[in-house]
Protein backbone atom coordinates (compact mmCIF):
# COMPACT_ATOMS: atom_id res chain seq x y z
CA UNK A 1 0.00 0.00 0.00
CA UNK A 2 1.36 3.37 -0.63
CA UNK A 3 1.35 5.82 1.72
CA UNK A 4 -0.73 9.59 1.22
CA UNK A 5 2.62 11.02 1.26
CA UNK A 6 3.41 9.20 -1.60
CA UNK A 7 0.09 9.09 -3.54
CA UNK A 8 -0.09 13.14 -3.25
CA UNK A 9 3.54 12.89 -4.76
CA UNK A 10 2.17 10.81 -7.53
CA UNK A 11 -1.29 13.07 -7.81
CA UNK A 12 0.88 16.00 -9.04
CA UNK A 13 2.81 14.24 -11.24
CA UNK A 14 -0.36 12.93 -13.01
CA UNK A 15 -1.82 16.49 -13.03
CA UNK A 16 1.47 17.56 -14.98
CA UNK A 17 0.98 14.94 -17.43
CA UNK A 18 -2.75 15.71 -17.89
CA UNK A 19 -1.57 19.77 -18.26
CA UNK A 20 1.59 18.93 -21.00
CA UNK A 21 -0.67 16.40 -22.90
CA UNK A 22 -3.35 18.41 -23.66
CA UNK A 23 -1.55 21.51 -24.31
CA UNK A 24 0.81 19.39 -26.40
CA UNK A 25 -2.68 17.98 -28.55
CA UNK A 26 -3.77 21.43 -28.85
CA UNK A 27 -7.15 20.20 -27.57
CA UNK A 28 -8.60 17.79 -24.55
CA UNK A 29 -11.04 17.80 -21.35
CA UNK A 30 -8.18 19.33 -19.00
CA UNK A 31 -10.90 20.09 -16.14
CA UNK A 32 -12.36 16.83 -15.29
CA UNK A 33 -8.89 15.60 -15.35
CA UNK A 34 -7.50 17.72 -12.66
CA UNK A 35 -10.68 17.11 -10.25
CA UNK A 36 -10.54 13.35 -10.50
CA UNK A 37 -6.80 12.65 -10.26
CA UNK A 38 -5.87 12.24 -6.53
CA UNK A 39 -8.82 9.78 -7.02
CA UNK A 40 -7.76 8.03 -9.95
CA UNK A 41 -4.13 8.09 -8.35
CA UNK A 42 -5.57 6.56 -5.09
CA UNK A 43 -7.32 3.79 -7.19
CA UNK A 44 -4.82 2.68 -9.33
CA UNK A 45 -1.78 3.06 -6.51
CA UNK A 46 -3.86 2.02 -3.19
CA UNK A 47 -6.98 0.15 -3.51
CA UNK A 48 -7.15 -2.04 -6.79
CA UNK A 49 -5.98 -5.73 -6.93
CA UNK A 50 -4.72 -5.27 -10.15
CA UNK A 51 -1.15 -6.54 -11.89
CA UNK A 52 -0.11 -4.98 -15.23
CA UNK A 53 1.78 -7.50 -16.15
CA UNK A 54 -0.73 -9.97 -16.10
CA UNK A 55 -3.58 -7.99 -17.13
CA UNK A 56 -5.84 -9.58 -19.84
CA UNK A 57 -8.89 -7.56 -21.06
CA UNK A 58 -11.14 -10.36 -19.81
CA UNK A 59 -11.21 -8.84 -16.03
CA UNK A 60 -10.08 -12.77 -14.76
CA UNK A 61 -8.13 -12.61 -11.47
CA UNK A 62 -7.86 -9.20 -11.19
CA UNK A 63 -9.70 -5.65 -10.09
CA UNK A 64 -11.18 -3.96 -13.34
CA UNK A 65 -11.49 -0.62 -13.85
CA UNK A 66 -14.34 0.99 -16.53
CA UNK A 67 -14.11 4.73 -17.03
CA UNK A 68 -17.64 5.42 -18.15
CA UNK A 69 -16.91 9.52 -18.39
CA UNK A 70 -14.47 8.84 -21.59
CA UNK A 71 -13.60 12.69 -21.75
CA UNK A 72 -11.48 11.89 -18.90
CA UNK A 73 -8.86 10.57 -20.80
CA UNK A 74 -6.02 12.61 -19.93
CA UNK A 75 -5.83 11.06 -16.14
CA UNK A 76 -6.99 7.38 -17.17
CA UNK A 77 -4.01 7.65 -19.71
CA UNK A 78 -1.36 8.79 -17.59
CA UNK A 79 -2.26 6.77 -14.59
CA UNK A 80 -2.16 3.55 -16.58
CA UNK A 81 1.27 4.42 -17.80
CA UNK A 82 2.56 5.31 -14.50
CA UNK A 83 1.23 2.39 -13.20
CA UNK A 84 3.09 0.30 -15.88
CA UNK A 85 0.45 -0.44 -18.23
CA UNK A 86 2.42 0.86 -21.08
CA UNK A 87 5.67 3.51 -21.35
CA UNK A 88 5.26 7.02 -19.95
CA UNK A 89 6.68 8.19 -23.49
CA UNK A 90 3.66 7.11 -25.22
CA UNK A 91 2.00 10.15 -23.16
CA UNK A 92 3.35 12.56 -25.63
CA UNK A 93 1.38 10.79 -28.46
CA UNK A 94 -1.90 11.63 -27.03
CA UNK A 95 -4.87 12.83 -29.89
CA UNK A 96 -1.95 12.15 -32.63
CA UNK A 97 -2.47 10.52 -35.83
CA UNK A 98 -1.63 6.71 -35.53
CA UNK A 99 -2.19 6.66 -31.64
CA UNK A 100 -2.89 4.11 -29.64
CA UNK A 101 -4.24 7.76 -26.72
CA UNK A 102 -7.16 8.15 -29.09
CA UNK A 103 -9.20 11.31 -27.86
CA UNK A 104 -11.44 9.08 -26.32
CA UNK A 105 -10.46 5.38 -24.86
CA UNK A 106 -10.72 2.48 -27.76
CA UNK A 107 -9.52 -1.19 -27.97
CA UNK A 108 -9.22 -1.36 -31.26
CA UNK A 109 -5.36 -1.27 -30.92
CA UNK A 110 -5.58 -3.05 -27.63
CA UNK A 111 -3.88 -0.37 -24.80
CA UNK A 112 -3.13 -2.51 -22.46
CA UNK A 113 -5.37 -1.46 -19.26
CA UNK A 114 -8.67 -0.34 -21.43
CA UNK A 115 -11.47 -2.80 -21.46
CA UNK A 116 -13.81 -0.78 -23.31
CA UNK A 117 -14.26 2.62 -25.51
CA UNK A 118 -16.35 5.34 -24.09
CA UNK A 119 -17.10 8.83 -24.92
CA UNK A 120 -20.50 8.66 -25.05
CA UNK A 121 -21.79 9.42 -21.75
CA UNK A 122 -23.85 6.61 -19.71
CA UNK A 123 -23.05 3.84 -20.63
CA UNK A 124 -20.47 3.06 -18.60
CA UNK A 125 -22.25 1.38 -15.69
CA UNK A 126 -23.84 -0.75 -17.50
CA UNK A 127 -20.81 -2.68 -18.93
CA UNK A 128 -19.44 -2.14 -15.31
CA UNK A 129 -22.74 -4.39 -13.99
CA UNK A 130 -21.98 -7.07 -16.83
CA UNK A 131 -18.52 -7.45 -15.93
CA UNK A 132 -19.36 -7.51 -12.39
CA UNK A 133 -22.12 -10.37 -12.77
CA UNK A 134 -20.01 -12.23 -15.10
CA UNK A 135 -17.14 -12.24 -12.30
CA UNK A 136 -20.00 -13.66 -9.87
CA UNK A 137 -20.86 -16.15 -12.47
CA UNK A 138 -17.52 -17.27 -12.63
CA UNK A 139 -16.72 -16.77 -8.63
CA UNK A 140 -14.00 -14.56 -9.37
CA UNK A 141 -14.39 -12.13 -6.20
CA UNK A 142 -12.37 -9.01 -7.33
CA UNK A 143 -14.06 -6.19 -7.85
CA UNK A 144 -14.95 -4.11 -10.75
CA UNK A 145 -14.71 0.49 -10.41
CA UNK A 146 -16.46 2.74 -12.93
CA UNK A 147 -16.21 6.08 -12.81
CA UNK A 148 -19.09 8.72 -13.73
CA UNK A 149 -19.28 12.02 -14.15
CA UNK A 150 -21.94 14.11 -11.92
CA UNK A 151 -23.24 16.06 -15.29
CA UNK A 152 -23.12 12.57 -17.22
CA UNK A 153 -25.33 11.26 -15.08
CA UNK A 154 -28.19 13.18 -16.59
CA UNK A 155 -28.62 10.39 -18.99
CA UNK A 156 -30.79 8.05 -18.48
CA UNK A 157 -29.11 4.85 -18.98
CA UNK A 158 -27.09 5.45 -15.93
CA UNK A 159 -30.48 4.84 -13.96
CA UNK A 160 -31.34 2.02 -15.97
CA UNK A 161 -28.14 -0.22 -15.00
CA UNK A 162 -28.70 1.54 -11.33
CA UNK A 163 -31.87 -0.24 -10.81
CA UNK A 164 -30.64 -3.03 -12.75
CA UNK A 165 -27.12 -3.62 -10.57
CA UNK A 166 -28.94 -2.91 -7.16
CA UNK A 167 -32.42 -5.27 -8.33
CA UNK A 168 -29.51 -8.14 -9.19
CA UNK A 169 -27.26 -7.42 -5.92
CA UNK A 170 -24.16 -6.65 -7.35
CA UNK A 171 -21.91 -5.94 -4.54
CA UNK A 172 -18.41 -6.30 -6.23
CA UNK A 173 -19.50 -3.32 -8.10
CA UNK A 174 -17.95 0.06 -7.17
CA UNK A 175 -19.27 2.94 -8.69
CA UNK A 176 -17.70 6.45 -7.89
CA UNK A 177 -18.71 9.97 -9.01
CA UNK A 178 -16.61 12.66 -9.90
CA UNK A 179 -18.75 15.57 -7.97
CA UNK A 180 -17.40 18.60 -9.50
CA UNK A 181 -20.51 20.62 -9.91
CA UNK A 182 -19.35 21.43 -13.56
CA UNK A 183 -20.40 20.57 -16.74
CA UNK A 184 -20.08 22.67 -20.44
CA UNK A 185 -22.89 24.93 -20.13
CA UNK A 186 -22.42 26.10 -16.85
CA UNK A 187 -22.71 24.57 -13.27
CA UNK A 188 -24.66 21.13 -12.96
CA UNK A 189 -27.36 22.65 -10.57
CA UNK A 190 -28.06 25.04 -13.37
CA UNK A 191 -28.27 23.27 -16.52
CA UNK A 192 -30.62 20.26 -16.03
CA UNK A 193 -30.76 20.15 -12.38
CA UNK A 194 -28.96 16.88 -11.36
CA UNK A 195 -28.50 17.05 -7.80
CA UNK A 196 -29.00 15.35 -4.39
CA UNK A 197 -27.38 12.41 -5.87
CA UNK A 198 -26.74 10.91 -2.18
CA UNK A 199 -30.78 10.71 -2.12
CA UNK A 200 -30.97 9.27 -5.70
CA UNK A 201 -28.43 6.08 -5.74
CA UNK A 202 -30.22 5.24 -1.96
CA UNK A 203 -33.73 5.54 -3.33
CA UNK A 204 -32.26 3.27 -6.26
CA UNK A 205 -30.96 0.86 -3.52
CA UNK A 206 -27.30 1.71 -3.45
CA UNK A 207 -24.63 1.82 -0.57
CA UNK A 208 -24.18 5.36 -0.94
CA UNK A 209 -20.37 6.46 0.68
CA UNK A 210 -19.59 10.29 0.71
CA UNK A 211 -15.97 11.28 0.74
CA UNK A 212 -13.41 14.53 -0.30
CA UNK A 213 -12.00 13.55 -3.21
CA UNK A 214 -9.06 15.53 -2.73
CA UNK A 215 -7.92 14.40 0.39
CA UNK A 216 -6.00 11.05 0.21
CA UNK A 217 -7.00 9.44 3.16
CA UNK A 218 -10.24 10.50 2.60
CA UNK A 219 -9.96 8.51 -0.79
CA UNK A 220 -8.79 5.64 0.70
CA UNK A 221 -11.61 5.45 3.51
CA UNK A 222 -13.77 5.46 1.29
CA UNK A 223 -12.98 2.81 -1.16
CA UNK A 224 -12.16 0.84 1.62
CA UNK A 225 -15.61 1.40 3.44
CA UNK A 226 -16.97 0.16 0.17
CA UNK A 227 -15.29 -2.75 -0.58
CA UNK A 228 -15.78 -3.83 2.94
CA UNK A 229 -19.86 -3.79 2.38
CA UNK A 230 -22.05 -6.43 0.78
CA UNK A 231 -25.42 -7.02 -0.65
CA UNK A 232 -25.63 -3.74 -2.47
CA UNK A 233 -23.74 -2.05 -5.43
CA UNK A 234 -21.43 0.82 -3.69
CA UNK A 235 -21.81 4.64 -5.04
CA UNK A 236 -18.70 7.02 -3.46
CA UNK A 237 -19.81 10.51 -4.10
CA UNK A 238 -16.61 12.22 -4.27
CA UNK A 239 -16.64 16.12 -3.77
CA UNK A 240 -14.40 17.82 -6.05
CA UNK A 241 -13.45 20.68 -7.69
CA UNK A 242 -12.74 21.15 -11.25
CA UNK A 243 -9.25 22.08 -12.49
CA UNK A 244 -8.02 21.58 -8.70
CA UNK A 245 -4.62 21.87 -8.51
CA UNK A 246 -4.25 24.97 -10.90
CA UNK A 247 -5.23 28.23 -9.73
CA UNK A 248 -6.91 29.90 -12.77
CA UNK A 249 -8.40 26.73 -13.98
CA UNK A 250 -10.02 25.49 -10.67
CA UNK A 251 -13.21 25.84 -9.70
CA UNK A 252 -14.94 26.56 -13.19
CA UNK A 253 -16.13 24.65 -16.01
CA UNK A 254 -13.90 27.13 -18.72
CA UNK A 255 -11.63 24.38 -18.90
CA UNK A 256 -13.83 21.63 -19.18
CA UNK A 257 -12.55 21.10 -22.87
CA UNK A 258 -10.30 23.60 -24.03
CA UNK A 259 -6.57 23.06 -24.00
CA UNK A 260 -4.23 25.81 -22.39
CA UNK A 261 -1.58 27.65 -24.61
CA UNK A 262 2.06 27.16 -23.82
CA UNK A 263 1.94 29.58 -21.74
CA UNK A 264 -0.69 28.83 -19.43
CA UNK A 265 0.74 25.66 -19.57
CA UNK A 266 3.96 26.90 -18.17
CA UNK A 267 2.04 29.19 -15.73
CA UNK A 268 0.17 26.04 -14.51
CA UNK A 269 3.20 23.40 -14.26
CA UNK A 270 5.12 26.10 -11.65
CA UNK A 271 2.42 25.43 -9.41
CA UNK A 272 2.96 21.62 -9.39
CA UNK A 273 6.32 20.22 -8.52
CA UNK A 274 7.82 17.76 -10.79
CA UNK A 275 7.86 14.66 -8.80
CA UNK A 276 8.55 11.39 -10.69
CA UNK A 277 9.95 12.84 -13.59
CA UNK A 278 8.24 14.35 -16.85
CA UNK A 279 7.36 11.99 -19.48
CA UNK B 1 -37.63 -26.63 -61.00
CA UNK B 2 -36.84 -27.52 -57.57
CA UNK B 3 -39.62 -27.59 -56.03
CA UNK B 4 -40.45 -27.13 -52.30
CA UNK B 5 -43.00 -27.64 -49.81
CA UNK B 6 -44.42 -26.64 -46.95
CA UNK B 7 -44.01 -28.79 -43.95
CA UNK B 8 -45.98 -26.99 -41.68
CA UNK B 9 -46.39 -22.95 -40.53
CA UNK B 10 -44.35 -22.08 -37.54
CA UNK B 11 -42.84 -18.94 -36.80
CA UNK B 12 -39.50 -18.03 -37.76
CA UNK B 13 -39.18 -16.88 -33.61
CA UNK B 14 -40.01 -20.11 -32.46
CA UNK B 15 -36.62 -21.95 -34.29
CA UNK B 16 -34.95 -18.90 -32.86
CA UNK B 17 -35.91 -20.19 -29.13
CA UNK B 18 -35.31 -23.76 -30.23
CA UNK B 19 -31.59 -23.07 -31.57
CA UNK B 20 -30.92 -21.02 -28.40
CA UNK B 21 -31.51 -23.80 -26.18
CA UNK B 22 -29.42 -26.09 -27.90
CA UNK B 23 -26.71 -23.59 -28.33
CA UNK B 24 -27.39 -23.37 -24.48
CA UNK B 25 -26.88 -27.00 -23.76
CA UNK B 26 -23.69 -27.06 -26.41
CA UNK B 27 -22.07 -24.38 -24.84
CA UNK B 28 -22.36 -23.18 -21.20
CA UNK B 29 -20.94 -20.05 -21.77
CA UNK B 30 -24.36 -18.80 -23.31
CA UNK B 31 -25.87 -16.44 -21.31
CA UNK B 32 -29.69 -14.60 -22.76
CA UNK B 33 -31.09 -11.03 -21.42
CA UNK B 34 -34.36 -9.88 -22.22
CA UNK B 35 -36.31 -6.96 -21.84
CA UNK B 36 -39.54 -7.73 -20.78
CA UNK B 37 -40.64 -9.74 -23.82
CA UNK B 38 -38.45 -12.76 -22.55
CA UNK B 39 -41.84 -15.46 -24.16
CA UNK B 40 -42.42 -13.11 -27.27
CA UNK B 41 -38.70 -13.65 -28.32
CA UNK B 42 -39.11 -17.29 -27.20
CA UNK B 43 -36.12 -17.42 -24.77
CA UNK B 44 -38.74 -19.00 -22.20
CA UNK B 45 -37.34 -22.59 -23.08
CA UNK B 46 -33.74 -21.28 -22.21
CA UNK B 47 -34.64 -19.58 -19.07
CA UNK B 48 -36.27 -22.51 -17.70
CA UNK B 49 -33.15 -25.02 -18.42
CA UNK B 50 -30.74 -22.90 -17.67
CA UNK B 51 -32.10 -20.23 -15.06
CA UNK B 52 -28.53 -19.27 -13.71
CA UNK B 53 -27.87 -18.07 -17.29
CA UNK B 54 -30.93 -16.19 -17.87
CA UNK B 55 -31.31 -12.42 -16.59
CA UNK B 56 -34.35 -10.06 -17.16
CA UNK B 57 -33.73 -6.64 -17.68
CA UNK B 58 -37.11 -5.17 -17.76
CA UNK B 59 -38.01 -2.26 -20.15
CA UNK B 60 -34.61 -0.51 -20.25
CA UNK B 61 -33.16 -1.88 -23.31
CA UNK B 62 -30.16 0.31 -23.16
CA UNK B 63 -28.70 -0.79 -20.42
CA UNK B 64 -29.30 -4.65 -21.70
CA UNK B 65 -26.70 -3.93 -24.32
CA UNK B 66 -24.18 -2.63 -22.29
CA UNK B 67 -24.67 -5.53 -19.92
CA UNK B 68 -24.27 -7.73 -22.50
CA UNK B 69 -21.21 -6.37 -23.38
CA UNK B 70 -19.82 -6.36 -19.97
CA UNK B 71 -20.83 -9.99 -19.88
CA UNK B 72 -18.70 -10.36 -22.98
CA UNK B 73 -15.90 -9.23 -21.88
CA UNK B 74 -15.15 -11.75 -19.04
CA UNK B 75 -15.86 -14.47 -21.59
CA UNK B 76 -19.62 -15.07 -21.72
CA UNK B 77 -21.98 -15.45 -25.15
CA UNK B 78 -24.45 -12.93 -24.59
CA UNK B 79 -28.10 -13.29 -26.60
CA UNK B 80 -30.57 -10.35 -26.31
CA UNK B 81 -33.63 -10.04 -27.34
CA UNK B 82 -36.61 -7.60 -28.40
CA UNK B 83 -38.52 -6.45 -30.94
CA UNK B 84 -36.67 -5.57 -33.71
CA UNK B 85 -37.55 -1.47 -32.94
CA UNK B 86 -36.59 -1.53 -29.51
CA UNK B 87 -33.15 -3.44 -30.31
CA UNK B 88 -31.66 -1.19 -33.13
CA UNK B 89 -33.06 2.05 -33.72
CA UNK B 90 -33.86 2.46 -29.65
CA UNK B 91 -30.01 1.65 -28.54
CA UNK B 92 -28.45 2.26 -31.84
CA UNK B 93 -25.91 4.35 -29.77
CA UNK B 94 -25.18 1.70 -27.65
CA UNK B 95 -25.20 -1.09 -30.67
CA UNK B 96 -21.76 1.09 -32.05
CA UNK B 97 -20.05 2.06 -28.91
CA UNK B 98 -20.74 -0.87 -27.07
CA UNK B 99 -21.12 -3.83 -29.28
CA UNK B 100 -19.04 -2.78 -32.72
CA UNK B 101 -16.45 -0.38 -31.79
CA UNK B 102 -15.46 -2.55 -28.57
CA UNK B 103 -15.54 -5.43 -30.52
CA UNK B 104 -18.00 -7.77 -28.05
CA UNK B 105 -18.95 -10.77 -28.74
CA UNK B 106 -22.92 -9.81 -28.50
CA UNK B 107 -25.19 -11.51 -30.33
CA UNK B 108 -28.92 -9.81 -30.93
CA UNK B 109 -31.77 -11.78 -31.87
CA UNK B 110 -34.25 -9.15 -33.35
CA UNK B 111 -38.45 -10.45 -33.12
CA UNK B 112 -41.33 -9.13 -34.74
CA UNK B 113 -39.26 -7.49 -37.67
CA UNK B 114 -41.22 -6.32 -40.46
CA UNK B 115 -44.83 -5.24 -41.52
CA UNK B 116 -46.19 -8.98 -41.06
CA UNK B 117 -45.73 -8.11 -37.46
CA UNK B 118 -49.27 -7.01 -38.07
CA UNK B 119 -52.11 -5.79 -35.82
CA UNK B 120 -49.52 -3.25 -33.56
CA UNK B 121 -48.69 -0.59 -36.23
CA UNK B 122 -45.85 1.63 -37.35
CA UNK B 123 -44.81 2.27 -33.70
CA UNK B 124 -43.45 -1.75 -33.88
CA UNK B 125 -43.14 -2.28 -37.41
CA UNK B 126 -40.03 -1.75 -38.42
CA UNK B 127 -38.38 -1.49 -42.07
CA UNK B 128 -35.36 0.38 -41.29
CA UNK B 129 -33.70 -1.78 -38.62
CA UNK B 130 -31.57 -4.04 -41.55
CA UNK B 131 -30.19 -0.57 -42.85
CA UNK B 132 -29.08 0.51 -39.48
CA UNK B 133 -26.98 -2.53 -38.43
CA UNK B 134 -25.60 -3.25 -41.92
CA UNK B 135 -24.12 0.61 -41.74
CA UNK B 136 -22.40 -0.70 -38.39
CA UNK B 137 -18.64 -1.61 -38.99
CA UNK B 138 -18.06 -5.07 -38.23
CA UNK B 139 -21.59 -6.37 -37.90
CA UNK B 140 -23.17 -9.31 -39.41
CA UNK B 141 -26.47 -9.01 -40.41
CA UNK B 142 -28.49 -12.39 -40.58
CA UNK B 143 -32.33 -12.77 -41.53
CA UNK B 144 -33.59 -16.35 -42.30
CA UNK B 145 -36.48 -18.00 -43.83
CA UNK B 146 -38.52 -19.81 -42.21
CA UNK B 147 -37.94 -21.99 -38.85
CA UNK B 148 -35.57 -24.51 -39.42
CA UNK B 149 -33.39 -21.56 -40.96
CA UNK B 150 -33.89 -19.51 -38.24
CA UNK B 151 -32.93 -22.52 -35.78
CA UNK B 152 -29.68 -23.52 -37.66
CA UNK B 153 -28.80 -19.73 -38.30
CA UNK B 154 -28.94 -19.47 -34.17
CA UNK B 155 -26.75 -22.14 -33.89
CA UNK B 156 -24.33 -21.14 -36.33
CA UNK B 157 -24.37 -17.47 -34.67
CA UNK B 158 -23.29 -19.01 -31.48
CA UNK B 159 -20.20 -20.32 -32.82
CA UNK B 160 -19.00 -17.14 -34.53
CA UNK B 161 -17.40 -14.82 -32.92
CA UNK B 162 -18.26 -11.65 -33.29
CA UNK B 163 -21.30 -8.73 -33.09
CA UNK B 164 -24.01 -10.51 -35.30
CA UNK B 165 -27.73 -8.93 -35.50
CA UNK B 166 -30.19 -12.03 -36.32
CA UNK B 167 -33.88 -11.01 -37.56
CA UNK B 168 -36.90 -13.20 -37.37
CA UNK B 169 -40.72 -12.40 -37.09
CA UNK B 170 -44.02 -12.68 -35.41
CA UNK B 171 -46.48 -14.82 -37.48
CA UNK B 172 -46.42 -18.50 -38.51
CA UNK B 173 -44.83 -19.09 -42.18
CA UNK B 174 -44.16 -21.86 -44.33
CA UNK B 175 -41.11 -23.95 -43.03
CA UNK B 176 -39.69 -25.52 -46.16
CA UNK B 177 -36.03 -26.15 -46.42
CA UNK B 178 -33.94 -28.84 -45.20
CA UNK B 179 -33.92 -29.15 -41.27
CA UNK B 180 -30.42 -30.56 -41.66
CA UNK B 181 -28.79 -28.04 -43.66
CA UNK B 182 -26.17 -26.54 -41.35
CA UNK B 183 -26.39 -22.67 -41.54
CA UNK B 184 -23.60 -21.35 -42.89
CA UNK B 185 -23.19 -17.60 -42.14
CA UNK B 186 -22.25 -15.51 -45.54
CA UNK B 187 -23.36 -17.65 -47.88
CA UNK B 188 -25.99 -17.02 -50.58
CA UNK B 189 -28.42 -19.80 -50.87
CA UNK B 190 -29.49 -20.62 -54.83
CA UNK B 191 -33.03 -21.67 -53.88
CA UNK B 192 -33.87 -22.71 -57.79
CA UNK B 193 -32.21 -22.49 -61.13
CA UNK B 194 -32.90 -20.48 -63.77
CA UNK B 195 -31.91 -18.16 -66.57
CA UNK B 196 -34.41 -15.03 -67.54
CA UNK B 197 -34.24 -13.41 -63.94
CA UNK B 198 -32.62 -13.56 -60.98
CA UNK B 199 -34.49 -12.84 -58.09
CA UNK B 200 -32.84 -12.39 -54.24
CA UNK B 201 -34.51 -11.96 -51.24
CA UNK B 202 -34.51 -12.86 -47.41
CA UNK B 203 -36.95 -13.91 -44.53
CA UNK B 204 -40.50 -14.09 -44.95
CA UNK B 205 -40.17 -13.11 -48.70
CA UNK B 206 -38.23 -16.07 -49.48
CA UNK B 207 -41.24 -18.61 -49.40
CA UNK B 208 -43.04 -15.73 -51.79
CA UNK B 209 -40.80 -15.42 -54.22
CA UNK B 210 -40.86 -19.07 -54.35
CA UNK B 211 -44.40 -19.01 -55.26
CA UNK B 212 -43.55 -16.36 -57.72
CA UNK B 213 -40.87 -18.53 -59.63
CA UNK B 214 -43.53 -20.63 -60.21
CA UNK B 215 -46.28 -19.12 -61.83
CA UNK B 216 -43.56 -17.38 -63.85
CA UNK B 217 -42.74 -20.48 -64.86
CA UNK B 218 -46.33 -21.56 -66.31
CA UNK B 219 -45.69 -18.53 -68.51
CA UNK B 220 -42.24 -19.73 -69.87
CA UNK B 221 -40.26 -17.49 -67.40
CA UNK B 222 -37.54 -19.63 -65.54
CA UNK B 223 -36.54 -17.53 -62.55
CA UNK B 224 -33.75 -17.98 -60.42
CA UNK B 225 -34.27 -17.52 -56.56
CA UNK B 226 -31.55 -16.31 -54.18
CA UNK B 227 -32.13 -17.02 -50.64
CA UNK B 228 -29.88 -13.72 -49.45
CA UNK B 229 -29.66 -14.99 -45.43
CA UNK B 230 -26.81 -13.29 -44.79
CA UNK B 231 -27.20 -9.24 -45.89
CA UNK B 232 -23.82 -8.73 -44.80
CA UNK B 233 -20.98 -9.74 -45.33
CA UNK B 234 -22.71 -10.38 -48.94
CA UNK B 235 -22.58 -13.05 -51.12
CA UNK B 236 -20.50 -10.90 -53.91
CA UNK B 237 -19.91 -13.72 -56.30
CA UNK B 238 -23.17 -16.01 -56.36
CA UNK B 239 -25.00 -12.73 -56.79
CA UNK B 240 -22.21 -12.01 -59.61
CA UNK B 241 -22.42 -14.95 -61.05
CA UNK B 242 -26.53 -14.99 -61.44
CA UNK B 243 -26.67 -11.45 -62.57
CA UNK B 244 -24.00 -12.16 -65.44
CA UNK B 245 -26.15 -15.63 -66.21
CA UNK B 246 -29.57 -13.74 -66.12
CA UNK B 247 -28.89 -9.88 -67.03
CA UNK B 248 -31.88 -8.87 -64.77
CA UNK B 249 -31.91 -9.11 -60.82
CA UNK B 250 -35.26 -8.37 -58.89
CA UNK B 251 -34.64 -7.79 -55.20
CA UNK B 252 -37.96 -8.40 -52.84
CA UNK B 253 -37.43 -7.80 -49.17
CA UNK B 254 -39.27 -7.01 -45.87
CA UNK B 255 -37.81 -3.66 -45.68
CA UNK B 256 -37.71 -0.16 -47.05
CA UNK B 257 -35.91 0.65 -49.53
CA UNK B 258 -33.09 3.03 -47.81
CA UNK B 259 -29.88 0.83 -47.05
CA UNK B 260 -32.09 -2.34 -48.06
CA UNK B 261 -29.83 -5.41 -49.77
CA UNK B 262 -31.54 -3.90 -52.75
CA UNK B 263 -29.12 -0.91 -52.48
CA UNK B 264 -26.37 -2.97 -51.47
CA UNK B 265 -26.70 -5.21 -54.66
CA UNK B 266 -26.88 -2.41 -57.00
CA UNK B 267 -24.27 -0.85 -55.57
CA UNK B 268 -21.81 -4.54 -56.13
CA UNK B 269 -23.56 -4.77 -59.66
CA UNK B 270 -22.76 -1.37 -60.77
CA UNK B 271 -19.46 -2.04 -60.09
CA UNK B 272 -18.98 -5.20 -61.53
CA UNK B 273 -21.73 -6.28 -64.09
CA UNK B 274 -24.56 -3.59 -64.18
CA UNK B 275 -27.71 -5.09 -65.62
CA UNK B 276 -31.64 -4.51 -65.45
CA UNK B 277 -32.70 -4.75 -61.53
CA UNK B 278 -36.04 -3.53 -60.10
CA UNK B 279 -37.31 -3.41 -55.91
CA UNK B 280 -40.06 -5.11 -54.08
CA UNK B 281 -39.76 -3.20 -50.87
CA UNK B 282 -41.70 -1.27 -48.31
CA UNK B 283 -40.15 2.49 -50.19
CA UNK B 284 -40.25 5.28 -47.99
CA UNK B 285 -42.61 5.00 -45.39
CA UNK B 286 -44.09 4.10 -42.10
CA UNK B 287 -46.39 0.71 -41.70
CA UNK B 288 -50.03 0.46 -40.64
CA UNK B 289 -52.34 -2.10 -38.49
CA UNK B 290 -53.84 -4.99 -40.02
CA UNK B 291 -53.79 -8.67 -40.53
CA UNK B 292 -50.07 -9.80 -41.72
CA UNK B 293 -51.85 -11.33 -45.00
CA UNK B 294 -53.27 -8.07 -45.44
CA UNK B 295 -50.00 -5.42 -45.26
CA UNK B 296 -48.38 -8.41 -47.29
CA UNK B 297 -50.49 -7.95 -49.81
CA UNK B 298 -50.65 -4.09 -49.26
CA UNK B 299 -47.22 -3.95 -49.96
CA UNK B 300 -47.49 -5.39 -52.97
CA UNK B 301 -45.26 -8.42 -51.14
CA UNK B 302 -47.54 -11.64 -52.67
CA UNK B 303 -46.06 -13.73 -55.54
CA UNK B 304 -48.89 -12.16 -57.79
CA UNK B 305 -47.37 -8.91 -57.17
CA UNK B 306 -43.62 -10.23 -57.68
CA UNK B 307 -44.24 -12.00 -60.68
CA UNK B 308 -45.55 -8.93 -62.38
CA UNK B 309 -42.76 -6.98 -60.81
CA UNK B 310 -40.36 -9.57 -62.76
CA UNK B 311 -42.15 -9.45 -65.94
CA UNK B 312 -42.01 -5.73 -66.08
CA UNK B 313 -38.10 -5.77 -65.45
CA UNK B 314 -38.14 -8.43 -68.29
CA UNK B 315 -40.18 -6.00 -70.71
CA UNK B 316 -37.83 -3.32 -70.59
Amino acid sequence: MTDTIELGRISTQVRRDVLRMVTSAGSGHPGGSLSIADVMTCLYFGVMEHNPATWTRDAKGQDAFILSAGHLAPVYYSVLARAGYFPVSELSTLRRFGSRLQGHPCVTDALPGVFKPSGSLGQGLATAAGIALGKKMDGDTHKVYVLLGDGESEEGEVWESGMWASFHKLDNLIAFTDLNGQQIDGPTANVAGISDLEEKWAAFGWDVILADGHDHQSILDAFSLAVSRNGKPKMVLFRTEMGHGVDFMAGTNKWHGKAPSEEQCAQALAQLEETLGDY
Amino acid sequence: MKQYTDQGKKDTRSGFGEGLLQAGRENPQIVALAADLRDSVKMGAFAAEFPQRFFQCGIAEANMVGAAAGLAITGKVPFIGSFAEFVTARVYDQLRQEVCYSHTNVKIASSHAGITLGEDGATHQTMEDVALMRALPGMTVIVPCDFNQTRNATLAVARHIGPVYLRFGRPAVPNFTDPDEPFRIGKAYVMTTGSDLTILCYGHLVWECLQAARILEEQGISAEVINVATIKPLDKETIMASAKKTGAVLVAEEHNMAGSLGESVAAVLAASSPCRMSFVNGGDRFGESGSPSELMMAYGFEPVNIAEKAKELLSR
